[in-house]
């Protein structure tokens, strides 16, 4: 680690998470405090979750309200369709399903599917498609700090947050010495080829657990020195007015209204 | 003899002894005290135990032989919270020191953690990132910094302390010509103690009036920097050794 590390070295390798998925913009979403816009996500995936297969207008409208949420977030059709490329492991299983299900059967094209194949293969697709797109306009409007003072306000364990809080911070340091490692593997004539290389990889994960294990050590003795005794202090309090809940909460609310008429009809 | 012994030392260690779990014993007994508004090097080569002390003066060890007094308060169990916001300690490596994920909080994390909020913490940040020239730069994150920036940062974290003593562990290590100069001339301008806990010869010379030798575990020299550098008896007893071609006679001193 010389003088030169850095803002150069940072945006060459890996950076935080923050910044991959944020996007940064000024709008009314942006805006909300983030205990607000989680559980506004985590009410909508709830509600979306709970509404019946049957019902399939009832997805439609839902896609309409997330829509309306991505155009007040000025996050671009594009892009939000692109972070939803990280469903397809997701969205394999559930077409197989049609093929592999039991019960009675129908012929599409030639090919027989079963037809409670086919509405599992809905069901999965249609709620994981709405989750994941709710969870990516959460996670492009509300950077990734804020969330974990979110999840700090929503009174989530704070031995979790902290967990997470310090695997952002050291994310990057680790994955840095994990690349320093490598190059003096490789300067030293290593190049991993076929199992019988695999015993020296081992050997490096092992010392780079040893060398995370002993920082978080000397993190810990950094904290006590500073008067760290368990708990984090409180350093930015986030509140929320009950408009910004109102305007928050409007989506699920929504969803809600939905969910019921998509139970009754 | 000091005009300054009317106000309690800032630093008063006396016969600290030490020995770790498994039985290498790093302190056999050692004795100084820094005066309020000193500099003060404590030189030694790798191993003499300088890191043990350093841990002492906090209490993050404790339990063997002595006592050690900041600003007139015994370390121990009683006074922790308080002994820990007067003895600031900037670490080695600046990654280990900053672990919140933006500058801002993490130079508020020792204020917050004594329980100040609001206007009065946010005060007291801009305060201590100004003190290090660092206050454009509070809402980054610590890795997006270089390791000078780093290495200001961590010193400012303390400072937001307010601490009596800064104890700074090699504070010029990894730095580049000019990161280091920027660095000592912030030390250089602030009014608290130091300690700086070193190796880099020229830089104890050039920030410290007084030295310490740790060698072994014991003080082994006490006294102006200049006089102990140019003591090459001295210095080679002590695997001392000064950077080719450097000459501390030839330094002369602005203040």
């Amino acid at each position: 680690m010389g003088a030169d590390g850095g803002t150069s070295r940072a945006s060459a390798f890996e950076r935080g998470g923050a910044h991959r998925l944020y996007r940064h913009a000024h709008s009314p979403v942006h805006a909300l405090p983030p205990h607000t816009k989680l559980a506004a996500a985590f009410g909508f995936v709830v509600v979306v979750v709970s509404t019946p297969r049957e019902a399939m207008w009832a997805f439609g409208v839902y896609a309409v309200l997330l829509g309306v949420v991505a155009y007040h977030a000025r996050v671009p059709a594009g892009f939000l369709l692109k972070r939803l490329l990280i469903e397809v492991p997701f969205v394999a299983f559930a077409v197989l399903m049609p093929f592999v299900a039991e019960g009675e059967r129908v012929d599409v094209l030639g090919l027989s599917l079963s037809v409670n194949g086919l509405w599992g293969a809905w069901n999965v697709l249609a709620k994981g498609t709405l989750g994941v797109a709710a969870s990516v306009l959460l996670a492009s409007t509300t950077e990734l700090r804020e969330l974990l003072l979110g999840l700090q306000r929503l009174r989530l364990p704070p031995l979790l947050v902290q967990i997470a809080s310090f695997m952002i911070r050291y994310g990057d340091v680790i994955t840095d010495e994990m690349r320093r490692m490598r190059i003096a593997r490789e300067s030293r004539g290593f190049e991993a080829r076929g199992v019988r290389h695999w015993g020296v990889l081992a050997k490096s994960a092992g010392a780079l657990f040893i060398r995370s294990y002993e920082r978080g050590e000397r993190v810990h003795l950094a904290m006590v020195s500073r008067g760290y005794s368990g708990s984090m202090p409180v350093i930015d309090e986030v509140t929320a007015s009950r408009a910004q809940w109102s305007y928050a909460l409007a989506l699920p609310s929504a969803a809600l209204v939905v969910c019921l008429l998509g139970w009754t009809l | 003899m000091d005009p300054v012994t009317t106000a309690p030392a800032s630093l008063e260690v006396s016969g600290l002894a030490f020995a770790y779990p498994d039985g290498h014993q790093a302190l056999f007994g050692v004795d100084f005290v820094v005066a309020r508004g000193e500099r003060v090097a404590l030189l030694g080569p790798n191993g003499a135990g300088k890191t043990t002390l350093v841990l002492h003066l906090n209490g993050i060890l404790t339990g063997g032989a002595g006592t050690v007094t900041v600003a007139g308060l015994p370390v121990g169990k009683r006074h922790m919270a308080q002994i820990r916001r007067r003895v600031g300690i900037v670490f080695q490596d600046p990654d280990d020191q900053l672990f919140m994920p933006t500058v801002r909080e993490d130079v508020a994390f020792g204020p917050a953690a004594a329980g100040i909020r609001g206007a009065e913490l946010e005060a007291r940040v801009r305060a201590a990132l100004e003190q290090v020239g660092m206050e454009d730069f509070a809402d980054r994150p610590p890795h997006h910094l270089s390791f000078g920036q780093r290495r200001r940062v961590a010193v400012a974290t303390v400072l937001a302390m307010e601490p009596e003593i800064l104890v700074l562990d090699e504070p010029s290590s990894n730095l580049d010509p000019a990161s280091r100069r920027e660095l000592a001339d912030i030390l250089r301008a602030l009014d608290v103690t130091v300690l700086m806990v070193t190796h880099d010869l020229p830089y104890a010379l050039e920030l410290c009036p007084r030295s310490l030798i740790l060698s072994d575990g014991v003080i082994a020299a006490d006294g102006p920097t200049g006089e102990l550098l140019s003591d090459d008896a001295l210095m080679r007893a002590h695997r001392l050794e000064l950077p080719f071609g450097f000459d501390p006679r030839s330094v002369t001193m602005g203040a």
